[in-house]
């Protein structure tokens, strides 16, 4: 019978962890988990908490996530954790200012097309300064 | 004598600004580099993620989440489209929205209208001249995005979808093919099409907390914001890649003007010292 079981812990950035455990404590959504090898397949929410990997060598790794999800199978522990802090009001603030901003952006569609012309004016007038000042020089 | 300073302080500055672009081609190869290592790490969430879901939708087959099944009738479509935050780098992002207008054309044509949303400062400038119907917009991401810069772009599109506002969302981006090759790609995000991939090798009968749904909708929701943050990264290489190339060319432009340019001054220096002689000679023979 095995002793260890391999866990892995990824978010969408990185990989955070990958080795061989004794146990595993997670913070559940439902409560506190154990997993020690040979746990039975189990797919479950995690809270923000912190992960503990008790190595096999004595020792532990502890690991903070801001939530995410954990999946056991029979040899293997997979931990897909969120990355920053997610929250549902958190990520109904983020969606709202993507909104806004793009309602900006629409929104100041003629200040923009104006600075874009004053520049082609300066722009011009610039070109025709200097033009005036070589036929000058050239006198 | 004709221009031979003018031609050296041309000279000068076509060299300033050769200095300048391969500075920009060195910082894009190093940018390019560390973006693929990012891409690269990005990869076993998505994957692990794809075998859960695989795993969980197979064992709850009763269970149809709304973001796999594709609704028969198509009215409204999204689009997310990455677009890089600045310019100089050949023509990416115009290949990119070329290809989305065709996207855009091809939906019209058959009278479905569109909505966008749209990550990267290019990309808003160019979609809000061309009038159509922004939904969200985020900019100035970084070298280094977090999926927390993208959350808020991705769940509008997200919250459309399931409202039943739009019928399909799909993704541009520029795939990362090598440092010489990248190419405008346009992917179905929802409903997501199943995959070769998603082909269950075990099965198991999982315990659930709280329950199987609770968890399918959390998994479903990360899965589409890791795709779209691997698009964004691969955009991001992308960018470096183009922006490399861009500047190279610049600066091997910038090489042969300055050979044309010294040419040209050598020529008018060595005139300007046979004038010079002539006028010696033609004054010592008057005297």
């Amino acid at each position: 019978m095995p002793s260890t079981i391999r866990l892995d812990i990824v978010s969408t950035e990185r990989e955070l962890f990958s080795g061989e455990c004794a146990m595993v404590i997670a913070p559940g959504v439902m409560g506190e988990l154990g997993i020690m090898p040979r746990h039975s397949p189990l797919v479950t929410r995690l809270k923000p908490g912190e992960v503990r990997a008790e190595l096999p060598q004595g020792g532990e790794e502890t690991f903070y996530i801001s939530g995410g999800i954990l999946e056991v199978q029979p040899h293997v522990v997979t931990i897909l954790s969120d990355t920053g802090n997610r929250a549902e009001d958190l990520d109904e603030a983020a969606a709202l200012a993507a909104q806004e901003q793009a309602e900006r952006m629409l929104a100041d569609r003629g200040s923009d097309i104006d600075e874009a012309r004053a520049r082609a004016e300066l722009a011009q007038a610039a070109a025709q300064l200097q033009a005036i000042r070589r036929l000058r020089n050239r006198r | 004598m004709a221009g031979a300073k003018e031609i050296r302080t041309k000279i000068k500055s076509v060299q300033n600004t050769q200095k300048i672009t391969r500075a920009m081609e060195m910082v894009a190869a190093s940018k390019m580099r560390k973006a693929q290592e990012r891409m690269r790490e990005a990869r076993p969430y998505a994957e692990r993620m794809r075998s859960v879901i695989a795993h969980v939708s197979a064992a709850n087959s009763e269970y149809r989440h709304p973001f796999l099944v594709a609704r028969d009738e198509v009215k409204r479509v999204g689009f997310i489209i990455v677009s890089s935050d600045r310019g100089l780098c050949g023509g990416l992002n115009n290949n990119l929205f070329r290809q989305a207008v065709r996207e855009l054309d091809r939906w019209r044509s058959e009278k479905v209208e569109s909505d966008f949303c749209v990550i990267g400062n290019k990309g808003g400038v160019f979609f809000r001249r061309l009038g159509v119907n922004l939904l969200a917009s985020t900019a100035h991401v970084g070298d280094a995005p977090t999926v927390d810069a993208l959350v808020g772009t991705v769940k509008v599109m997200l919250d459309a979808y399931s409202e039943g506002r739009v019928d399909r969302v799909f993704f541009i981006y520029n795939k990362f093919v090598n440092s010489m090759t990248q190419s405008p790609v346009v992917e179905q995000l929802l409903p997501r099409l199943p995959s070769d991939e998603d082909e269950v090798r075990h099965r198991w009968d999982y315990l659930y907390e709280p329950d199987a749904r609770d968890v399918l909708d959390h998994l479903l929701n990360r899965y589409i914001e890791s795709l779209v943050y691997q698009g964004v990264v691969e955009n991001i290489a992308s960018e470096q890649a183009a922006r490399m190339v861009a500047m190279k060319a610049a600066s091997d432009n910038a090489g042969g003007l300055i050979d044309d340019l010294q040419l040209q001054y050598n020529k008018a220096r060595q005139a300007s010292i046979t004038q010079e002689l002539s006028e010696i000679v033609g004054g010592a023979a008057a005297l």
